[in-house]
């Protein structure tokens, strides 16, 4: 096939060790770029990840903040028991204090 | 249907000496067209057909390894020429359809490595430590229990106490945010393109501290000391900055194809 080239390579430059700092490239930082960014071709192609769309939105999600998915309404990770543990505990002490601070003002009211 | 498909990783304007295998240890080939080389490697269908991805996409160790193995080429490709990464898993029955998408788009792509010719993306994050961020809090915390602090009414002083400490927070929580916007606005007066991303879940970012900022910045190589000593200058004060890079220019390639 002609379009298959084995021509030379291009001699050029390169920008020192290319891999050296990438080989330490945190996973979650790899995962962020090729699943969220880059070029997206959508059409003649046979696979990806565009078909299937759920998945996507799940491999979205692990890249996504916390937040962003709360405000999306989508709460699959409910069943970390860190997360929701913290997320219990924050509302809970938000709800303790607004009560509390209902009361003192209503009694520093009355005091005035 | 053909057993293996063509799996495409990035297109880019030159052929570059070495290449690293791609994903399920390919070894990684070229397909040339109209000035444009495509990197692509042949995969097992029964392996990266739509059935057998939904359910290795499942697992975390699959598409860990395979995003790495992804990676690794366009990063390799990014290193000598300017390069278009392409999405993760994008599969093509064979060699011709990525040779005629290189000439149907001849011109996306063009203007797309034109944009990246000479530049690299460059990774900043700022993260403050939620510990530090609450010190503040408790030093205005026990100002406002000697403010406040009415004999007899402990429980009042408490409170106030409690709030002024609430206050606080917020505080330091828009501080924090200001000192974010700053940041990526000075960072961007250097790069030649610049975009935020979302924060990291922290699972992802493996950091309990809160990510502020997520920012991807497109850098000239002649500049590129000048950017990473002003992010350096910009961190300090509870708020630490990190550089990641060079990258392949992930988020500046963007391009939706038809």
């Amino acid at each position: 096939m002609d379009t298959v080239a084995n021509r030379g390579p291009v001699a050029r430059p390169s920008y020192g060790p290319a891999s050296s700092g990438h080989e330490a490239a945190n996973l979650g930082d790899i995962l962020e770029r090729v699943l969220d960014r880059g070029i997206v071709i959508a059409g003649d192609i046979r696979v990806n990840l565009l078909d299937i769309e759920l998945l996507t939105i799940k491999l979205r999600l692990v890249i996504a903040s916390v937040d962003t998915a709360r405000e999306l309404g989508i709460d699959w990770w409910k069943h970390d028991p860190f997360l929701t543990g913290r997320d219990r505990e924050l509302v809970d002490e938000n709800r303790r204090l607004r009560r509390r601070l209902a009361a003192i003002e209503d009694r520093t009211a009355i005091d005035e | 249907m053909s057993d293996t498909g063509t799996y495409l990783y990035a297109v880019a304007r030159d052929e570059v000496a070495a290449c690293p295998p791609g994903v399920a240890d390919a070894d990684v080939r070229t397909i040339v067209r109209g000035g444009l080389v495509a990197y692509v490697s042949s995969v097992p269908m029964e392996r990266f057909g739509e059935e057998p991805l939904r359910r290795s996409l499942e697992d975390m160790d699959w598409l860990a390894g395979t995003a790495r193995a992804h990676h690794r080429v366009v990063d390799a490709v990014a290193a000598a020429t300017a390069t278009a990464p392409v999405r993760l898993v994008t599969v093509y029955d064979g060699d011709e359809q990525v040779s005629d998408l290189l000439e149907r788009r001849a011109g996306d792509f063009a203007e797309v490595l034109a944009q990246v010719t000479g530049r690299r993306e460059w990774g900043v994050k700022a993260f403050v430590d939620p510990a530090s961020e609450e010190r503040p809090d408790e030093r205005s915390g026990r100002d406002g229990c000697e403010q406040a602090g009415k004999p007899g009414k402990p429980g009042t002083a408490y409170l106030q106490r409690r709030r002024a400490n609430l206050r606080g927070r917020e505080q330091n929580r828009r501080q924090a945010l200001a000192r974010a916007e700053h940041i990526h606005a000075a960072l961007a007066t250097v790069a030649v393109a610049s975009r935020r991303h979302r924060p990291q879940d922290p699972r992802l970012s493996g950091r309990a501290d809160w990510m502020l900022l997520n920012g991807a910045y497109l850098v000239d190589e002649g500049r590129v000391a000048e950017f990473a000593g002003l992010a350096e200058e910009l961190g300090g004060g509870g708020i630490e900055v990190t550089v990641t890079g060079p990258w392949a220019p992930y988020s500046f390639t963007v391009m939706e194809t038809r």
